[in-house]
């Protein structure tokens, strides 16, 4: 479908990013998308709620996050200043955190006491089993077949965690699925059962309710930079799978019109091959997940399995607001192989001691590429939005692959 | 015959089929749809498969997967409604099909073509009534009716939806995916009263119904009953038996039986209060 064709889609009702965003669900959930919303307006707007949040971000999470200067990593590159965003020291290891948060204690408001949650590699499946722990709440987690068994200490530890994790067998069997699932069983236990969505994807209000969780990250970073360096950055990089770092990061910043924003996704095995997830690069606007939005589809309109070797950018769709930030051209996208995100991680944890999750490493990649080409007085940031623990073995199987010595 | 005039047919069956186009095959479909109209169905609901089926439970899944694999589309689905017709089938014809599809194939030339196939309304499960307005607008000057879901959770959103509602009503029996269950919320028949109170059109209910007894049971508080999984699931249990020439007859024969036995057909035309 061409973006003439959507025109009509009703840009500017409410839930939309210009064209995009949207509810585009059965109608058994939509009277529970309305209390949502409702309730999250409230809550937005209540001191309590906010101030309850806030510390559980500083006292349980660890916020703020470091903003560090990569010093060996910029003299290394030999280019602009290079500053990372450490998502990575947050609890449980990456930014799902800031939202899980946000809308575990959104739940309680609401007095729902059973959590659902979609993970991919894990990583929101862990930050919602983690939650759900903190909250004195139950928690399911459904991941597709195919990322329990590749991520299995991930299962282990929601397990530890107290959630049930439901392995999903239909379709490609990875986080598409998993999201389909979860919406199934949403759809069967709407009644008292709160919906935890790990990005900025889903039907209205997801999108806008989870990058408000995330603007922490973007809002932070930019009175960090402020603080110490006087002057806003000139490039600010993020990885984007469904999105929610990159948002998070960005939103500061969209109406600072000389900082340039560049989103990162998943080139794969190649963008000229069928193995990757790069929605805004080769997609087309369509509806995945309730939400209108870019994604990789046949010409039939069927959903088409996406490839990373990073399990958490292996999504056919992207957050909405991604796609009307690419039509309007405020934020630059572009992707980073399979291999480039491999280099990116040795890089990084050679020059600073630093193992990204292989999300961020696409980030690192393209930023390091910015850096290289930048003068030394300028400032790229780089959303670091997950450690790489949990990634250690498909690290090692890439790079032996790659026929690099890891020793 | 038009939605409305089916549902108030005398000697039609207050029963709406649903079938995925393309399983086991289209030619198959086509035979079925033959059946069902023979039958005297009050419409027959046609499955356009979808690779994220996300109304549906594990029945209309796997149905849509094994269509998908004979690379079955929403215009292949259209010829065959077109070629129903052309074989005479006057069974109204209702296209159920996520929205995306339609997205691709672009609501409007869909509309024209699906109109011109003959075919009568279309059912879109990820589409509320919010973003369908256009939609069912365009629909509606080609003839062709939207027909809008309420669920057991709509609540005081029932009579909105319902009041420019044309062709039918589909009323979603309980909270869930599509699919058998062995029983359905006490609140069900109140809320089927609503919705039936307010709606300017005749009603259907679906999700869920298996047998006899659900279609007796939900007569008394709708027009008409769906019978989607447990009609999949037979049409899945022949299987192979389509494909052999012997038992093919056999094999549609026993879909005829299962439709003839969940509802007999309406001796008097129905009228609406």
């Amino acid at each position: 479908m061409t973006v003439e064709s959507i025109d009509h889609l009703q840009a500017g009702a409410p839930g939309r990013f210009g064209n995009f965003g949207g509810r585009f669900v059965p109608e058994t959930l939509m009277t529970a998308l309305d209390e949502l919303e409702e309730a999250y307006r409230e809550a937005c707007s209540d001191g309590e709620f906010q101030g309850e949040l806030k510390a559980l971000l500083s006292e349980y999470s660890g916020r703020p996050t470091p903003l560090s200067l990569a010093e060996r990593l910029t003299k290394q590159v030999g280019g602009s200043r290079i500053y990372l965003k450490r998502e990575d020291l947050n609890h449980t290891g990456a930014h799902k955190i800031n939202n899980t948060l946000g809308q575990g204690l959104l739940a309680k408001r609401m007095g729902k006491r059973k959590l659902i949650a979609e993970t991919g590699a894990g990583q929101h499946g862990v930050a919602s089993a983690t939650v759900a722990a903190l909250l004195g709440m139950e928690c399911k987690v459904f991941m597709g077949e195919e990322d329990v068994r590749r991520q299995k200490l991930n299962v282990f530890r929601m397990e530890l965690l107290g959630a049930d994790v439901i392995p999903v067998t239909s379709g490609s069997r990875t986080l598409k699925d998993a999201t389909n699932e979860a919406i199934r069983h949403w759809v069967s236990h709407v009644e008292d059962t709160f919906y935890l969505i790990g990005s900025v994807v889903g039907p209205h209000p997801y999108p806008e309710m989870v990058r408000n969780f995330q603007r922490v990250i973007g809002d932070e970073t930019r009175a960090q930079l402020l603080e110490r360096e006087g002057r806003l950055p000139d490039d600010v990089v993020a990885c984007v799978g469904g999105g929610s770092n990159a948002i998070g990061m960005f939103t500061a910043f969209l109406g600072d019109s000389g900082v340039r924003l560049h989103g990162v996704e998943a080139a794969g095995e190649g963008l000229d091959t069928e193995k990757h997830a790069a929605t805004l690069t080769k997609g087309s606007p369509g509806v995945i997940h309730g939400s209108l939005t870019y994604l990789l589809q046949d010409p039939h309109g069927q959903v088409l399995p996406a490839h990373s070797i990073s399990a958490g950018l292996d999504y056919p769709g992207v957050g909405p607001e991604h796609s009307h930030l690419k039509e309007t051209g405020r934020v630059r996208y572009t992707t980073a192989e399979d291999r480039e995100a491999l280099e990116a991680i040795r890089l990084l944890s050679r020059t600073e001691g630093i193992l990204p999750a292989l999300e961020s490493a696409h980030a690192v990649a393209e930023g390091v590429k910015i850096a290289a080409k930048g003068k030394p007085e300028s400032i790229v940031v780089i959303c670091l939005s997950g450690r790489g623990d949990k990634d250690v073995e498909s690290i090692r199987q890439g790079l032996e692959g790659e026929g690099h010595a890891v020793g | 015959m038009r939605l409305d005039e089916a549902f108030r047919a005398a000697g039609r069956r207050p029963l709406i089929p649903f079938i995925t186009a393309g399983d086991p095959d289209l030619g198959t479909t086509l035979e079925l749809i033959r059946i069902l109209d023979e039958e005297k169905m009050t419409a027959i609901e046609l499955g356009v498969p979808y690779s994220d089926p996300l109304a549906d439970g594990p029945v209309i899944q796997a149905a849509s997967g094994r269509a998908l694999v004979h690379g079955v589309t929403l215009s292949t689905v259209l010829e065959l409604a077109c070629e129903a017709r052309r074989n005479g089938v006057k069974t109204p014809l209702v296209l159920f099909s996520y929205y995306n599809p339609i997205l691709q194939y672009g609501p409007q030339a869909l509309i024209t073509t699906a109109a011109e196939a003959g075919v009568n309304g279309m059912i879109i499960p990820d589409l509320p009534w919010e973003e369908g307005r256009e939609i069912a607008e365009s629909a509606r000057v080609h003839g062709v009716d939207l027909i809008p879901l309420v669920a057991p959770t709509s609540r005081e959103r029932i009579r909105r939806i319902v009041s420019d509602a044309q062709g039918f009503v589909y009323c979603v029996s309980s909270l869930g995916t599509t699919g058998v269950r062995s029983r359905f919320d006490l609140g069900v028949d109140d809320f089927l009263d609503t919705v039936r109170e307010w709606s300017p059109v005749p009603t259907a209910v679906g999700f869920g119904i298996s047998k006899a007894e659900h279609v007796r049971r939900f007569l008394k508080h709708a027009d008409a009953a769906v019978v989607g999984s447990a009609l999949v699931r037979e049409v899945e249990r022949a299987g192979e038996a389509f494909f052999d020439p012997a038992r093919r007859e056999e094999a549609l024969e026993g879909i005829r039986r299962f439709v003839r036995e969940l509802a007999e057909p309406r001796s008097t035309v129905a009228s609406r209060t």
